[in-house]
Formats: structure tokens, C-alpha cells, sequence
């Protein structure tokens, strides 16, 4: 009834291939589009900015990236953290050594620099699979923050140690530094995220996105079908760190404006972006975004119900927080292990029969 | 050593049979101490169905696993269309024109049954990262022309109405014959079977065979498989090699493999006086 795809019938595999095969998907799609890109902006204020935009959009990034790794290739990887960190530098680095360059190109440059550091670290993945490539992942992830934190140049001999964003602009609009707008650094943001999105959607549904899957579902088989698994694995790890890389360099650049590389980057950034992924659904783009707004909303949800509606002192708000969050976490993966994609699949299977189930 | 003359001829029922496609020369594989393959030498044929048959362990699939590249024999040669083969990885191989199947049913679980199809497809397709980036344009016309392909696949084995479904959910002889059609869509020269009617019932048996011999005689794909079911095997093909222990004991039409004493013995068994 609500969700219609009678007489939906496709007559050319173009159609039978587009993203939203279902009218109403399409439809819907378009609709979220239009809100985001031509309502939110003229709504939105500081405060939802910095505690929900901004982190969701550029969360969303790291967990698209990661979720082209994970989800789509099978390479479990613990060093999101460490490739965030690689892209926040390289963009300092490319603002600050070359105050000309757009800030736009700083990021995507920060993402190709990234890429390639994935892939020098995706080697190994050659080799090893499984729980043992996450530990090898895991070495890149405190290499990196320990390189940051130890070779000066990389923060340029500052006395802090720390990294701050110096102000660039686009188009005459302040993108970093201290007096950005809301709305400004939110539609940036949005049309990178868009972007990457519909360019993570086409990769993962052409031949490189099946030669990904095949090395996840049955690596031998894909091997003797022609996947060359050397080339389907590194590709996967620099298009993933190239993610990575650009939501790092815009944690950075755009959000935070300056960082503490062991504070920001730290182990405990690479288990929420797998979270993400893991709650969201590994394998799916959707999964990205419904994870990372996940993981942001919870705590900001659960503070504001906590210490704004019950009162409650911060201190034991924000360790009922953890606890909550974790607690949901190990629920969520018990009742819904392919997460919340899943979730949103099984809804529509549902809605496309209700109310009349027969 | 072969019975038949080296000069193509044509088949009792009008397929035409061709020189030799790959010829396997005095391969022997072991592993560690155990040797699996001692020293078999034979050659497969343009066009014609070809089976390996022998008692369980007899070493049919390490035969295929070297045909495909994933064993690399310590001695002997492989020869494919002419030419020595190289140390050469799999995927390589593959893309030479041989596909396969598995004794296991080996589909990509996570997929649906035309994206498994399609990957069989991968080695066609060439469009780089970028243009499948921007995905309008080469890369998805490129897409479409594969899909027409899968699609004339998807036909053949009659597999319409599953298209759409993850293969994790059919059930297995459906799943086979997708296993099938992934191999068969790589247009493959030479087409490798492991065991593609193990654990089916009659009916799912007599639908495969079909299948097999259609391939043959609509596509001209040479097949080489390995059967248990010494009905099937008598029936679908021309020429038969029979191990035993990892030694070559048989080699000829059926008929002749049928009489041979020693392929009786070893199914047999033989009386020990």
C-alpha cells in the first residue's frame, strides 16, 4: 500500500541497474537531497552544527571508506584512526606549505596521499587475513600517531605539539579557521559527502565493486574465476584510505580546527568508525550513514535526555553514556547482526505487502 | 598411446571433435611425502567432453587443481593450445579461457545470483577505476553490454526467476547449476567440472547432464569433469581417463574403459588367492 512497485516494470538493464530501481525510493531520495541541500541551511544554528552535522557528515565519510574495506572487500582494518591522522597532517601540511592551494584541493590531496600510505600499509594484507590483519592494521594505527607525535616537522616545531587549521576561504566563503559559519562549513561538507557517496555507489556496483565481494564471500574461487587478488585488495585499500583520508583532513580542517594527534586519532577513533560500520551494515553504503548518525546521536541524544530533561550531574551522565552505548551495541549485534541496513531492508520487505500480507 | 587417431573427426551424433587443447605430460604431484599424482600423461581435446573418473582419493581433483594452475606439479609439463604454460598464478589461467567449478559449491554467498554470474564475467571487462567512478558513459555502457551477456546465461540454465536472489538462500541444485553458469559465462575454451552432479537426486542428475551436453554442442566448449556416477559418465562423454592411487589405469572411449580389467579391478575390487 505505502510502498508501491506494481506496475514498476524496467525494459532496459540501465534501469534495471539505477541505484533506486523503486520509484518511491527514488523519490524519497531526491526528497532528502532537496531538504538537505536547500532547507537544513537556513535552519540550522551552531549548536546542531557542531554537535550532529558536521560529526554525521564527516563520520559518514570515514565510514563509507571503511565500509568499502570491510564491508565490501572483507579486510578487517584497525588503523581508521591512523589514516584519519595521516589525512589531518597531510592537509595541514598542504595548507600551511602552500597558502595559495583551494582548500577543496587540500582535502581531495590529503585523501590521495592517504590512499597511498593504505595501500603501503595493505600489503601485508597479502599474506594474512582475518584476525591477523587486524593486528597488523593495528601496528599502522600507533605507528602513525607515534610518527606524528615524533617527527616536529610534521606539526611544523610548533611548541604544543598540536595542529591548527589556518582560515582559507572558497568562493569567498570562510570553509577553516576561527569565524566559519554554520551553514557554510555544513553545505561544504554535504556536497563532499554526496559526492563521495554516489562515487562509492558506483564503484561498488560495477566490476571492481564484484571483484571486492568475490575476494570477501570466497577468496580461492575468486582467484580462479580472474580476480587478480593483489590488484582487488590494494585497490580496495587505497579507494578506502582515500575515504578515510578526506573525512580525517576535514575532522581536522573543517570541525575541529586543531588537533592533538594521540588525543583526536587515537585507537579509540578506529573502533567507532568500525562500529559504525558494524551497526550501520558492513557491505552497504546506506549502513554508512545510518551507523555514523547512530554512534553521533546517541551520546548527544542521551546527554540531552540525562543532564537537560532529568538533571542529572555531567559527570554520571557521561559515564551512564559509555555504558548505555556499549550495552546497545552488544544488543544491536546480537538481535540485528547485519545492523541497521538490515534492519531498514527487512522494514521495506514488510512495507511492500502491508496491510494486506497475502 | 591413444586409441584414437590425431586428426579431427566427427562424433557418432555429428559434434565435431578437434586437435589437442591441453595436453598434460608425465605430471607428477606430491605433496610433502605423500604423492597424490604419479606421473599421468593425457591430453584433452577439442570440443569433446572428457571425464576423469577413480575410486575416492584417487587424486581427479589435484588433476584439476593442476589444470587450473592451483598445484603446481613438481615434474612434468602442461601444455595449453600449443604452448609449454609457465609458473603462472590462477587468475592468470583463467583469463587464458579455462574456468571451473567446485566439488564444494564455491558461489559468493553475500551475492545475488547475477552478480555471481556477472563476476564470471570480470575477466571481460576492462573500464578503469576513474570511468567506473563516474559510472556514466564507458563504464556502465560496458555493464550493460556484460549484463546482455549474463543475461543469455541466465536463459540457458533457466535460472530467470532467481536472478535477483543471494545465492546463500537456494537451494543446492539450483546453486550448482549457478556455479555453472558463473563458469560458463566466461566463454571459457576449456571448461573444468568438479563433480557437478555430486549429492543430486536422479531428476537434478538428468537436468545437469542436459545442461553439460548443451554446453558442449551450443557453445563448442571442450569439458573436462570428473564424475562418480558411472552412468552419467558412460553416457555424456567421449573419452574417459580412469586413476587409481594417483596413477593413470585406464584411458579410452567408455566401451574400452568398461572392459579394461584393470578399471574393474579397481572398482571392483579384485580377488586376493
Amino acid at each position: 500500500m505505502l510502498y508501491r512497485e506494481v506496475g514498476d516494470f524496467k525494459t532496459t538493464y540501465r534501469s534495471d541497474g539505477q541505484t533506486f530501481p523503486i520509484a518511491f525510493d527514488r523519490w524519497r531520495y531526491y526528497i532528502v537531497l532537496l531538504v538537505a541541500f536547500c532547507v537544513v541551511p537556513f535552519i540550522i544554528n551552531d549548536y546542531w552544527t557542531n554537535a550532529v552535522l558536521l560529526p554525521f557528515l564527516i563520520y559518514a565519510i570515514a565510514a563509507i571508506g571503511l565500509n568499502i574495506l570491510t564491508g565490501y572487500c572483507g579486510q578487517v582494518s584497525l588503523g581508521t584512526g591512523g589514516f584519519m591522522a595521516v589525512g589531518a597532517y597531510s592537509c595541514y601540511k598542504l595548507m600551511t606549505g602552500f597558502p595559495d592551494l583551494n582548500i577543496l584541493f587540500c582535502v581531495l590531496l590529503s585523501g590521495l596521499i592517504t590512499a597511498l600510505v593504505g595501500m603501503l600499509f595493505g600489503l601485508p594484507s597479502l599474506r594474512i587475513k582475518g584476525f591477523y590483519l587486524a593486528v597488523a592494521t593495528l601496528a599502522a594505527q600507533f605507528f602513525l600517531v607515534w610518527l606524528f607525535n615524533k617527527v616536529a616537522w610534521f606539526y611544523n616545531y610548533s611548541a604544543s605539539g598540536q595542529i591548527n587549521a589556518p582560515e582559507r576561504t572558497l568562493l569567498g566563503y570562510k570553509i577553516t579557521g576561527a569565524e566559519t559559519s554554520a551553514p557554510v562549513t555544513y553545505l561544504f561538507c554535504l556536497v563532499l559527502v554526496v559526492f563521495l557517496a554516489i562515487i562509492a555507489r558506483n564503484l561498488t556496483r560495477g566490476h571492481l565493486g564484484r571483484s571486492w565481494m568475490a575476494i570477501r564471500d570466497m577468496d580461492i574461487a575468486a582467484e580462479i574465476i580472474g580476480v587478480n587478488p593483489l590488484k582487488a585488495k590494494l585497490t580496495a585499500f587505497g579507494i578506502s584510505s582515500f575515504y578515510i583520508g578526506v573525512a580525517g583532513a576535514l575532522l581536522f580542517a573543517v570541525y575541529l580546527g586543531a588537533v592533538e594527534v594521540g588525543e583526536v586519532f587515537g585507537i579509540q577513533k578506529s573502533f567507532l568508525v568500525l562500529f559504525m560500520v558494524i551497526i550501520g551494515g558492513l557491505g552497504s553504503i546506506f549502513g554508512s550513514f545510518a551507523g555514523a548518525a547512530f554512534m553521533v546521536l546517541l551520546p548527544v541524544l542521551l546527554k540531552n535526555v540525562l543532564v537537560g530533561s532529568l538533571g542529572w550531574p555531567t559527570d554520571i551522565a557521561t559515564h551512564l553514556e559509555f555504558a548505555i552505548v556499549g550495552l546497545l551495541i552488544v544488543v544491536f549485534l546480537i538481535l540485528e547482526p547485519h545492523g541497521l541496513a538490515q534492519l531498514w531492508r527487512i522494514i521495506k520487505e514488510k512495507l511492500r505487502l502491508w496491510p494486506f500480507p497475502h | 598411446m591413444n586409441a584414437i587417431a590425431p586428426e579431427a573427426y566427427t562424433t557418432e551424433d555429428g559434434r565435431k571433435i578437434g586437435g589437442v587443447v591441453m595436453e598434460m605430460k608425465n605430471i607428477t604431484l606430491r605433496f610433502g611425502g605423500v604423492t597424490a599424482i604419479k606421473d599421468i600423461s593425457f591430453d584433452i581435446r577439442e570440443g569433446e567432453v572428457r571425464a576423469i573418473i577413480g575410486p575416492n582419493g584417487a587424486g581427479k581433483s589435484s588433476m584439476l587443481n593442476v589444470i587450473n594452475g592451483f598445484y603446481h606439479p613438481q615434474e612434468g609439463e602442461v601444455w595449453f593450445r600449443g604452448e609449454k604454460r609457465g609458473p603462472m598464478k590462477p587468475y592468470e589461467i583463467a583469463r587464458q579461457g579455462i574456468a571451473r567449478t567446485f566439488q564444494n559449491i564455491a558461489l559468493f554467498k553475500g551475492m545475488s545470483t547475477l552478480d555471481n554470474i556477472m563476476t564470471g564475467r570480470l575477466t571481460k571487462m576492462k573500464s578503469g577505476i576513474l570511468s567506473q567512478a563516474i559510472w556514466k558513459g564507458p563504464a556502465e555502457r560496458e555493464e550493460i553490454e556484460q549484463r546482455e551477456k549474463a543475461e543469455r546465461i541466465i536463459d540457458f540454465l533457466e535460472i530467470q526467476s532467481i536472478r535477483k536472489a543471494p545465492v546463500g538462500s537456494l537451494p543446492y541444485g539450483l546453486q550448482k547449476r549457478v556455479e555453472l553458469g558463473r563458469a560458463l559465462v566466461a566463454e571459457p575454451e576449456l571448461l573444468l567440472l568438479d563433480e557437478p552432479m555430486a549429492g543430486m537426486n536422479v531428476e537434478e542428475k538428468e537436468d545437469m547432464s542436459r545442461f553439460i551436453l548443451d554446453v558442449n554442442d551450443e557453445f563448442g566448449t571442450t569439458i573436462a569433469l570428473i564424475e562418480h556416477d558411472m552412468g552419467v559418465v558412460m553416457d555424456i562423454s567421449d573419452r574417459v581417463v580412469v586413476m587409481d592411487y594417483g596413477a593413470k589405469i585406464g584411458d579410452g572411449t567408455p566401451d574400452e574403459v568398461r572392459s579394461n580389467q584393470k578399471v574393474i579391478d579397481a572398482y571392483l575390487g579384485v580377488a586376493h588367492d
